[in-house]
């Protein structure tokens, strides 16, 4: 197998807040494959965002806090690193690319301004030949008329044709990994596909790893490879995407997967998972999810299940698991 | 860009039209009789009334406005009543000064005002803050002529080490530069607060945006995204808050002037108010709306250049 591109091991990030901390993210490992899509799903609060984030080192600190872990870089540790060492990776091997479009870009400066910015620091390119480099990222990203746009200001642009400007950014100085942190929650449908079908060619033609996080699942299963599933702030189920999708092996999964709308079954309610996810200041002795399990027992909720192989590749954080016919 | 400034322009005329005709109104409103004033202390009531006659004083005054934007039209402000010294001739001597003090209070108030905002806002919470709003708070509440007595009394009677009155010369010679430091002192001084608390809640405002982390995510320092993504951003509500200022910053000289005896268009104002000068009053109006007007044109000039979201609409 082959070496893995970008390889969190057990990161803990806790934020401080009035006196007390909470845990944000808690011991979250998982592997970026190179040339491969990694998709991080789970719910709002479940610290996809915090994760990927703290990959960049772009948590604000205080009130964050990197308490634990490793974020290796084919390798070299991102949390060791200083930050003039770490300032040469984003926007250089790393790219990143931001919910909203709308606002990620500075509106005071002109589309082009704003890419040449990043290949000036990165890749040294100056005055024409980075002008030239410009348009051809926006080409790259199917900007209509890129020889113009390069001079327009962002308002000027519609949310796709931002989020398109975004991704010539992040692309800029041909990273390595892109991190992609809901890039098309906040577009509309149609739009969202066309952005799906761009990252997933670009990767094609770049060979760039992309981590995504997204709650969507329909993204996931689109343009996923490997799939992580959080909850509460810890990975609680990762495989292929087939694995995942077809054998979904913790409940929280299940649910989720049974919370999908799908064109091949009888219009009815969809199905819900009760309950809320646990507040993060709540100190949980056992596994997170057994509050809204059906399946918990007292195991469940005494002793935290850890994350275990069931088969080649998936595992599963679940005492239960293997559950039988477990795909609704 | 040029259609902006024709139409600001032409919006500007009615507003110029409506500070003179308030100017005119104040002025007559004002005790003192300019026909006494023309007279002289020994000239009998008849001949008072004869002169009140050919100044036109006994017309009721809305004519009198009309005959003086007539003449304005032509070009002729009138002759001050007491140096009998054309009007436009007082001004043009006593405009350049106050454009010194003016440029002297700005070239060091605004930068230093924005750093310190700026500063202030990237320290946050810090002692540094603390110190930096504790400044600005007292620029902002302590009234102009107390600020210009204390430096008189530390800068120039204490430790005598800048002249006090009037003005040595031209900006440029030294002796022209020391006489304008206190003025410029204390009118700068007024202008740092406001200034420096503007930028302090416009950076902390921006430094919250997500371009803010895009700029971080690109690998910027912390300097150049502060500076270019942070301060940039920043500057154009203070560009707005700096033009504003200058209008009171006119009226501030006014006081400032008289204080330091130093002969620019506020001390000429006051000087004329006071002896009840009419045309002399009215013309150093005239030049102040002017004036007014014209750092507004310039703020709105900066706006549009400052963010592309209002040129291009």
């Amino acid at each position: 197998m082959a070496e893995p591109l970008l390889s969190v091991r057990d990161l803990q990030v806790r934020f401080r807040s009035g006196g007390q901390s909470l845990r944000a993210v808690d011991g979250v490992s998982f592997d970026l494959m190179p040339g491969q899509t990694l998709g991080i799903v789970g719910e709002s609060g479940c610290g996809k965002s915090v994760t990927s984030l703290s990959i960049m080192r772009l948590l604000p600190s205080p009130p964050a806090m990197i308490e634990g872990g490793q974020v290796l870089l084919q390798g070299r540790d991102l949390l060791k690193l200083s930050e003039a060492e770490m300032r040469k990776l984003r926007g250089g091997r790393m790219g990143m690319i931001f919910q909203e479009p709308m606002t990620s870009l500075n509106p005071v400066y002109t589309c082009g301004d704003q890419i040449i910015e990043s290949l000036r620091i990165h890749s040294g390119l100056k005055g024409k030949d980075a002008r030239d480099r410009a348009i051809e990222l926006l080409t790259l990203v199917r900007l209509p008329s890129p020889e113009k746009r390069v001079d327009d200001y962002p308002h000027q642009l519609s949310g796709g044709q931002r989020q398109r400007v975004m991704i010539a950014l992040a692309l800029a100085n041909d990273p390595a990994v892109l991190i992609a942190d809901e890039p098309t929650t906040a577009l509309d449908v149609t739009i969202q596909s066309q952005i799906l079908d761009l990252m997933r060619d670009l990767q094609d033609r770049t060979g760039t790893a992309i981590m995504l996080i997204t709650h969507d699942l329909g993204v996931v299963a689109e343009t996923c490879q490997q799939v992580v599933v959080m909850y509460a702030g810890a990975v609680i189920e990762k495989g292929e995407v087939q694995q995942i999708f077809q054998d979904p092996q913790h409940p929280y999964t299940i649910g989720l997967m049974a919370a999908v709308p799908r064109m091949d079954t009888a219009r009815g309610r969809l199905a819900t998972i009760p309950g809320a996810v646990p507040p993060p200041w709540q100190a949980i002795p056992g596994c997170r999810f057994a509050g809204r399990c059906p399946l918990a027992d007292d195991r469940c909720r005494k002793s935290p299940p850890p994350l275990r192989p069931i088969t080649a590749g998936h595992e599963v954080a679940c005492w239960k698991a293997p559950i039988e016919g477990a795909r609704a | 860009m040029i259609e902006t400034i024709i139409n600001r322009l032409l919006v500007s005329i009615p507003v110029l039209f409506g500070v003179l005709f308030l100017g005119f109104a104040l002025v007559q409103l004002a005790p003192g009789d300019p026909a006494a004033v023309q007279a002289g202390p020994s000239a009998t009531p008849e001949i008072v009334a004869k002169i009140r006659e050919e100044m036109g004083l006994d017309q009721p005054m809305i004519v009198q406005f009309g005959r003086y934007i007539e003449r304005l039209a032509h070009g002729d402000l009138g002759r001050s009543l007491i140096s009998n010294k054309a009007v436009s001739s007082e001004l043009a001597a006593a405009i350049v000064p106050t454009l010194e003090l003016m440029f002297a209070s700005l070239i060091w108030s605004i930068p230093l005002g924005i750093a310190m905002g700026t500063l202030a806002a990237v320290w946050r919470g810090s002692l540094i803050d603390r110190a930096i709003m504790a400044i600005s708070v007292a620029g902002v509440s302590l009234p102009i002529f107390f600020i210009c007595l204390l430096l008189i009394q530390f800068l120039g009677v204490k430790y005598p080490i800048f002249p006090f009155i009037g003005r040595g010369g031209p900006l440029w010679t030294v002796d022209g530069l020391r006489h304008i430091a206190l003025p410029a002192l204390s009118l700068g001084l007024i202008f740092i607060g406001p200034v420096s608390r503007m930028t302090r809640s416009s950076v902390l405002e921006v430094l919250r945006l997500d371009h803010v982390r895009t700029a971080r995510a690109k690998g910027l320092t912390e300097t150049q995204v502060i500076l270019r993504h942070g301060l940039r951003n920043a500057l154009i509500p203070v560009v707005t808050l700096v033009g504003l200022q200058i209008g009171y910053l006119l009226g501030g000289a006014v006081v400032t002037e008289t204080i330091f005896s130093y002969p620019g268009i506020g001390r000429l104002a006051v000087g004329a108010i006071l002896s009840a000068d009419f045309p002399l009053a009215q013309g150093t109006i005239l030049v102040l709306a002017l004036g007014f007007i014209l750092v507004n044109l310039i703020v709105d000039i900066l706006y549009a250049r400052l963010d592309p979201r209002v040129q291009k609409k």
